[in-house]
Formats: C-alpha cells, structure tokens, sequence
C-alpha cells in the first residue's frame, strides 16, 4: 500500500525538519520525506493541506481499564480514542487487575490490543509481585514477553531495602524504572496539595515533599544501582530544582508532567468538584509555574496524557472519597496548543515533547519521520476549534476539568505502521 | 481562589441550603442572628411550639455520631412543628455500603423536605445539595474538617447577646485549629460580621498550611496571644491527637494551650470564654474557669436551638417549590 | 366618602361604646385585652385604658402563624408575644386595627388556643371593610367601610394616630 501526503507543514523535531512538503509511505515505512522515492505511485492521497504533518505521539501513561476494569473502559473505546487524539503507542501502566506480573497477563494485553486494531501498546511490568512491594516480579521473563519498562504505578515502596534490590534486579537486564515518587506516610489519605485551597475547604492534604523525599530516596539509589531511572510525573516546582540537580551531575535520569499540570493549579478547582481531583495533587500557581519552567529548559523531557478514564459513579461522591484520574488523551494535542500560545514552547518543540522525546528514554524507535523509519504519524489542523462533549468524545469516561470547554487543534488522520486507524475529514 | 459557588442562596437571595458561612455576606448573617432572637425569647413561654414548619419532614442524616447536636436539631425541628426523623448511617473503612448518593435517593422518596447532614468528609453536605430535588433543603451539621456553620452562628449568637456587636472586638481561637470544621466556620463568621481581630494560638503541629489567608493571625504563645482579647474561644482537643505525633501529653498541652485562670487574666477584665463543647476538664480548660462568671458554655448550648430554628425556618423552600 | 372627614377619635369613641356594651351584655368577667402587632397594638393600649381593664394588657405577634409564612418567608424582626400565663377559663377581648381578609384574626386565635382554651373570645376592629375571605367577623367596629379595587387602609402611629388609604402599587 502507497500512501502519500502532500501539501503539510512537515515538522520531525528529530531530524530538525519544519517546512512545506510531501511524505512518502510504501506498506510500514516511510520511504520519502520531502522528495518522492523513484517510481513511487500513491494508492492513496491526503491533501494536508494547512495542516501539520508530525510523528504519531507517544504516551508515557496510558490507562485503558482492561484487563479487569471494564466499568470504567475498554481496550478498544480507549485505542480509538488514542488513535483519534494522534497516539501511535501507548504505555501500560502495571495496575491493571490482575496486575502485570506474570506473562500470561502480557500475552492477554498484546492480544487484545491486536483485535481492536492497535498492536502498538506496551505494556509496564510490575516491578514486584501485585505491586506488593515485597518480592520481584519475573521481570526477565516480562520484558522478553515485550515489557517495555517496570513500575510500581501510584503504590509507593515501603521498604527501601527492597527497592534497592529491584533497581539492582532491574538495571541486571536492562529494564528502565518507571518511578511515580510518592512517600507514602507523608501523602496517606491525602487528596489534594497542603495549601492554602486544603485549608480552607478541609481537605486531607499532601505536602509536597512527600513527592521530593521519594524522588530522592530513589535517585540517591541509582548510582549505587546502575539502574536507569525515569521519573513519572512531577507535580512541584522542588521537584523540577533537584531533576536539574541530578541531570548537571551527570546522573541518567529523565521525567515527564502529566498535561493537566501545566495547565491547572489548586486555584483553578471549583470548589469539592471531583474532575479536579487527581494523584499528584493539582499544586501552587508556584508549582505550576515551576513546572512550566522545567519544560520549558529541557528538565522535564516529555509530557504525557496520564489517561486515567472513569466511570460516573467513580467521580459522584464527596471529594475525598471519588476516585482520582482525568481523562485525558484527547485534550492532550489542544493543550499542547495552548502552550505554544503562551510560547512556552515553539510547535517543534513541543511536538517533541509528545513523541521524540518519549520513544527516546524509553529506547523505543519511533517519534520521528526518518527515510526507513515505522510511518506513524499524525495529521492536525492547528486552529480548528472544537468543543468536548459526547459527541465529540470517544473515551468511555468523560472525567475532565474541560468537559463542555473549546479547544484548539483536531486530527484528520492518525496512521500506525502505515495503516490509517483514524481519520476524519 | 474560586469563591464557593453559591449553591446556597436562590435566585431572590433568599437562603435555601445552609452550607458554610463562607459564600454568606454580613446582612444575610445578621438576619439569622435576628430571627433566632425572636425564637429564643420563646423558649421561656409555656407554650415553646410554632406551626411554621408544621407538615414538613426533616430527616437527621448522621454518618457520624453525635448526641449533642442531634438533640438540639431534633428540639428545634420539634418546636417549628415539624416531623423529624433521625437517622444514624454507619460507615466503616471496609464496607462501603450505599452509595452516598442512594441513601439520599433513597430517602428523599420518602417525600422529605429537609436533610439535617453530618458527614466525616469535607463537602459531603455541598454534594448532597447539589443532588437532591429543587425544593428540598440541606443544612451542614458538620462535614469533615470544612465547616460546622450553626455551630458558629450559635457562637456568634452568643457573643451578640453579651457584647452587643462585633466591631472593635478582638477573638482568640485556641487549640486543634487543623482538624477543627467548627474554628473555619467561627473565623469566616467573625471576619464577614466584622469582628477587629481574629487570633488562632495553636501549635504549629495543630495549624493548617497557609492558615493566615483565612484571615487570622497566628500566636504559639498564649500569653502573648490572650493580650486585649475579648473573646476566648476553646476547642476540645480529642485524645487522638497525642498518637499521632501531634502533641506530646495532655499534661503539657494544658501548660502551654490550657486555659487556666491565671493566663484568663492575660486577657482583658471583662472577657468571655466560650467552648463549642463537649469540654475536656483539665485539658483544654481549668473546671474552675468552665464554671467561672467568665464562661458562656451553658448559655452557648441553650442558644443552639434557637438558632438551629432559625437557620431551619429561613432555608425552607416555599410551598412545592413555586415562588 | 372622603378620608379626610374620618375622624379617628370618633371610631375610637364608637368601639370603646360597643366594647362596653358587650362585656356588660355577655358578661365578660376580668377580661384579658390582646392587641396584635402592631396596629391592634395601639388600638389595644388606649382601649385598655378608657375600659379601665384590670388585667395586664397583652399583645401578639402573629408571623410565625401566619398561612403565607411559606410564600413570604420569615420575617426576622419579629417581636415576641406577650401573652399572660394562663389563657385556661379566661375571657379574651381580642383587639385589631383594620379587619379585611380574617386571616390575621385566623391566625392569632390559633395562637392564643395553643396557649389554651378561653371561656370566650370577642373581636373588636376599629375598621372593618369589604374583602371577607375566611368566615370571621368582628364583634364590635368603630366603623364600616367599602374601598374600591387595590385600595388598602392602614392605621399608621402611635403617635400620632392617623388613618392612611393606600393606592394599587403604593407600600408603607
């Protein structure tokens, strides 16, 4: 299959490349950026036209509640929805039930991601049995049934013996940590920033040096381990300082922000309204800003959706007591936007934060548009508003602080290993 | 900040749920103060009964236990003629149960007219307001570490009656200020009916992050705290507090935060000393100062119904819902 | 008719006549004069005087059994009725300053028969005009009136008395 694209803005942040042009796709593969390969005859035209052509973004988090939480989502309404928001690969994180700590529950994942059309999810192995904190998975095993990273996903290790030992087991066979930094006595039954907003309305709070302390804990660690480290999502501006700290000392760390970060603060949540509500905490304007910076200095190396869709009755409750989580993945691109807006970042930067970036610290070839490379890529229409509602949506949950809000930015096609898994024109 | 949206008032500005004082302007609160004036002087007629919610049905809906402030609900919604009903829900940690929200489905199609709710988690009685039928009301009896708002009016009811008014008058708030919804309510009250000075004197392990933007000033000496200060307010410091690391004994809690009679004299002659109750003698406050000429804490309780029946009266729908 | 040629010390002259009819006709003995706020209440006060009535006079706030609380609200400067400690056997002169609709007296003998149960209650109002709506009436007028559609008439005092005609829209 010959597919062409033609009239785009071409930006692969990667190669440095962000000019009108054409790309060129034969079955899998990219086969021609900007000039035509000899003899190339499309099958098929997209006329991108006004619009960006970039690579297929990557997700560092992707929470698509199969197996086991099929209230909330599918596999399938959630791959749509990726494919919709200009996703190519996604990332699994490990609490799924059963947790990913056996082979089998790979297998199941990679399966049914292959029947509903989107082979390319990866998923996370727990970094200990049920993420117990307590004993190793068979993270061998795991990542030769195709784990791309380990985890321990929102439960925060207890034990630091123990977490040294799995840096050590992890860094033996190569296998990148996935760390959420969480200390787990300063932050329990906490559900929101200890600040100011928390005080006022009463809310059992978290500080953030609950997040600091175990991004230190585990950094101090990584030395003495060897194990590669990534640090999944930054919620506080110290968080940012001690990254910057680690990364001039030469230490191999990496860290990303969850998008809803950049964008809200506690002072943006309407009052005990349980969109707003997520782990980490929405922090400071301070935080905010801080995070904003890190991003922007190259700190903070990707940005991800931390798509987290859930069913109403997760949300309908007292604050404290509904779950937390936004969903996320189709307001990514339109966040990003917006930050291009506030030139936070350039388009071609920003974009890289999306795909390059992420597919890079996980080892992962893709996030470019390279002669040779996978053709996934994404096709958008930078200024096209829209507005999120059930019409517009494809994810199961509509767990969102922007639900009802305009957005900048659609995607007409989506392609993944040269199939086109979405379009819309 | 995003100010609490007011769920509470109508569009005629007239209360229909009483949440928190925060979102209440002065003469909204000075209304209440006035209308539990008229149902106080009640209290000392033979006949204590008004028909004014006569036909009415008032569920207690207590997730949380508490004898006091049912009973004072129960005789206020007794004495508006009203039907009352209370309801104690358990809530344990492992057994989830009904759903916040079908337990109010639940009962509200037994044709209620008014939820009366406490709650162990802050905004539980904001959420239940937002859910329940157009002409039904909600009253906060207690959610969390938010608010306990007529707790606060019934404070505030009680320094009326004794100092006259608000202004020029210097409160202290000491004590577990962190988990205490009664102490954010006083402050917000206090601050909007215009008090001079609202003080909190807690150690720090026993203050809210930020706590200054509530409008208070802070003291961790009581001494320093108590100078000119015509109002003492004490807060019950529950036994818990010293297994989590927040205070070290009762006996040393008491030296440095206690109210003695000796640091009762710090404060100006004429001062009062109220306690939201119930007391902890020799804890948070001497016997002898409880039982002093200085204390407010009985009439405190004796004021509560009158207030809770105005704050019940004034958040009643009209008839079906119509205006 | 025209207000202006109403003389308020007559209708007062005229009640007070009808009043002492009354009480020598049934035989009110030690009666208790109720004033409802706060018109009756004046009118009540110099009656209680010129009747020569032993008994502490009594006066009655009738918001809280009001049959438009629901529609209207509370009101909150609502003062406390003074009324004496028993109403048990006793004779009422239950006293009002203009009678229209019926539904204040309605009210304020609901609250006086929760106080108890009176030997007889007898009304008198120093106005009394058209626009009936419960079946009430009182014993004894200063004086009948009919007012065109909308107009409403208010005592206004204490001091002084005065009588005041209200136009459709007008409010005191």
């Amino acid at each position: 299959m010959q597919i062409e694209i033609i009239n785009g803005q071409i930006i692969d942040p990667a190669n440095q490349i962000n000019e009108q042009g054409s790309l060129y796709i034969q079955d899998e593969h990219i086969v021609g950026v900007l000039s035509a390969p000899k003899g190339f005859i499309a099958d098929t035209t997209i006329d991108a036209k006004g619009q960006i052509v970039c690579p297929g973004f990557v997700d560092l988090s992707t929470r698509l509640r199969e197996p086991g939480q099929t209230q909330k989502a599918s596999m399938y309404s959630e791959t749509q929805a990726a494919a919709r928001a200009g996703f190519t690969s996604l990332c699994l994180p490990p609490d799924t039930q059963p947790v990913i700590d056996t082979v089998a529950v790979v297998e199941l994942i990679k399966d049914k991601a292959e029947k509903c059309g989107y082979p390319q999810v990866y998923p996370v192995a727990a970094l200990t049995q049920k993420l117990a904190g307590s004993e190793l998975s068979a993270l061998y095993a795991l990542k030769n049934a195709g784990c791309i990273a380990v985890s321990q996903a929102h439960y925060p290790m207890q034990d630091l013996l123990v977490l040294r030992r799995a840096m050590e087991y992890a860094a033996t066979h190569d296998l990148l940590l996935m760390y959420c930094p969480q200390e787990s006595s300063l932050s329990k039954g906490g559900c929101a920033h200890e600040g100011a907003m928390a005080s006022r309305y009463g809310l059992p709070s978290i500080p953030y040096a609950a997040e600091t302390i175990a991004l230190m804990q585990c950094m101090e660690l990584i030395e003495q381990t060897g194990c590669r480290v990534h640090f999944r999502g930054l919620s506080c501006a110290r968080s940012v300082v001690l990254i910057t700290k680690a990364k001039k000392m030469g230490l191999a760390v990496t860290a990303d922000v969850a998008m809803h970060q950049l964008h809200l603060s506690d002072e943006d949540m309407l009052p005990y309204d349980s969109a707003y509500h997520v782990v980490p905490p929405l922090r400071s304007e301070k935080d905010k800003k801080g995070l904003l910076a890190g991003v922007r200095k190259g700190t903070i190396d990707a940005i991800c959706s931390d798509h987290q869709p859930h069913d109403v009755d997760a949300k309908l409750g007292a604050f404290p007591e509904t779950e937390a989580g936004i969903s996320s993945l189709e307001t990514v691109l339109p966040l990003m936007m917006r930050l291009v807006e506030q030139e936070v970042l350039d388009l071609s930067q920003g974009l890289s934060k999306l795909s390059y970036e992420p597919a890079k610290l996980l080892g992962l070839t893709a996030g470019t548009l390279s002669v040779g490379a996978i053709a996934d890529i994404c096709v958008f229409h930078p200024r096209l508003k829209w507005k999120i509602q059930a019409e517009s949506w494809l994810s199961q949950g509509c767990n969102t602080p922007f639900w009802h809000k305009e957005m900048p930015a659609k995607v007409t096609y989506t392609l993944q290993a040269g199939q086109i898994i979405y379009q819309n024109d | 900040m995003r100010a609490i949206e007011n769920l509470q008032l109508n569009q005629q500005g007239k209360l229909q749920h009483f949440l928190s004082i925060e979102g209440l302007n002065k003469a909204l609160l000075t209304d209440i103060l006035d209308t539990a004036e008229s149902f106080a002087d009640m209290s000392s007629q033979n006949v204590k009964k008004v028909p004014l919610m006569r036909g009415k049905t008032i569920v207690n809906l207590f997730f949380e236990n508490s004898t006091r402030t049912r009973a004072t609900f129960e005789l206020a919604a007794t004495r508006l003629s009203a039907d009352i009903l209370s309801m104690n829900i358990a809530t344990s940690a492992t057994s989830k149960g009904e759903s916040l929200l079908d337990t109010i489905h639940n009962i509200e199609a037994m044709q209620v007219d008014m939820f009366v709710v406490r709650h162990s988690l802050s905004g539980a009685a904001h959420f239940i307001a937002q859910h329940v039928a157009p002409h039904v009301s909600v009253i906060n009896a207690g959610d969390g570490q938010h608010e306990h708002p007529t707790q606060a009016m019934l404070d505030m009811f009680t320094i009326r009656r004794v100092k006259q008014q608000f202004t020029g008058l210097r409160v202290a708030i000491v004590g577990d200020i962190l988990h205490s919804r009664v102490a954010r309510s006083q402050i917000h009250a206090l601050n909007i009916l215009g008090a001079e000075e609202v003080r909190v004197i807690a150690p720090k392990t026993l203050l809210p992050a930020d706590v200054e933007q509530l409008g208070v000033r802070v003291y961790y000496d009581m001494a320093e705290g108590l100078k000119d200060v015509d109002v003492v307010i004490m807060l019950r410091l529950q036994k818990e507090r010293m297994n989590s690391a927040l205070l070290p004994s009762e006996s040393e809690y008491f030296k440095c935060y206690g109210l003695s009679e000796e640091k009762l004299k710090i404060a100006k002659p004429d001062a009062v000393v109220m306690h939201p109750g119930p007391i902890n003698r020799g804890v948070e406050i001497a016997s002898r100062v409880a039982d002093g000429a200085q204390s407010l804490i009985l009439q405190q309780v004796s004021n509560g119904i009158a207030v809770r029946m105005a704050v019940m009266s004034m958040s009643m729908q009209p008839q079906g819902g119509q205006v | 008719m025209v207000i202006e040629q109403i003389d308020i010390s007559d209708l007062l002259q005229t009640l007070e006549q009808s009043l002492q009819q009354l009480i020598t006709q049934r035989q009110l003995n030690n009666p208790i004069v109720i004033g409802i706020h706060t018109g009756g209440a004046w009118i009540a006060e110099i009656l209680h005087q010129r009747l020569a009535i032993q008994e502490p006079l009594a006066l009655l706030d009738i918001s809280f059994y009001r049959d438009d609380f629901s529609q209207i609200g509370v009101h909150p400067k609502v003062k406390a009725s003074r009324l004496p400690l028993t109403i048990e056997g006793r004779d009422i002169i239950l006293i009002d300053d203009v009678f229209y609709t019926g539904r204040t007296v309605r009210a304020a003998l609901n609250e006086i028969f929760d106080y108890g149960r009176p030997k007889q209650v007898v009304l008198g109002a120093l106005i009394e005009r058209d626009g009936r709506e419960v079946p009430l009436r009182p014993d004894c007028i200063g004086m009948a009136m009919t007012l065109p559609q909308g107009q409403r008439v208010k005592i206004t005092g204490p001091e002084p008395l005065e009588l005041d005609i209200q136009n459709p829209g007008e409010r005191s």
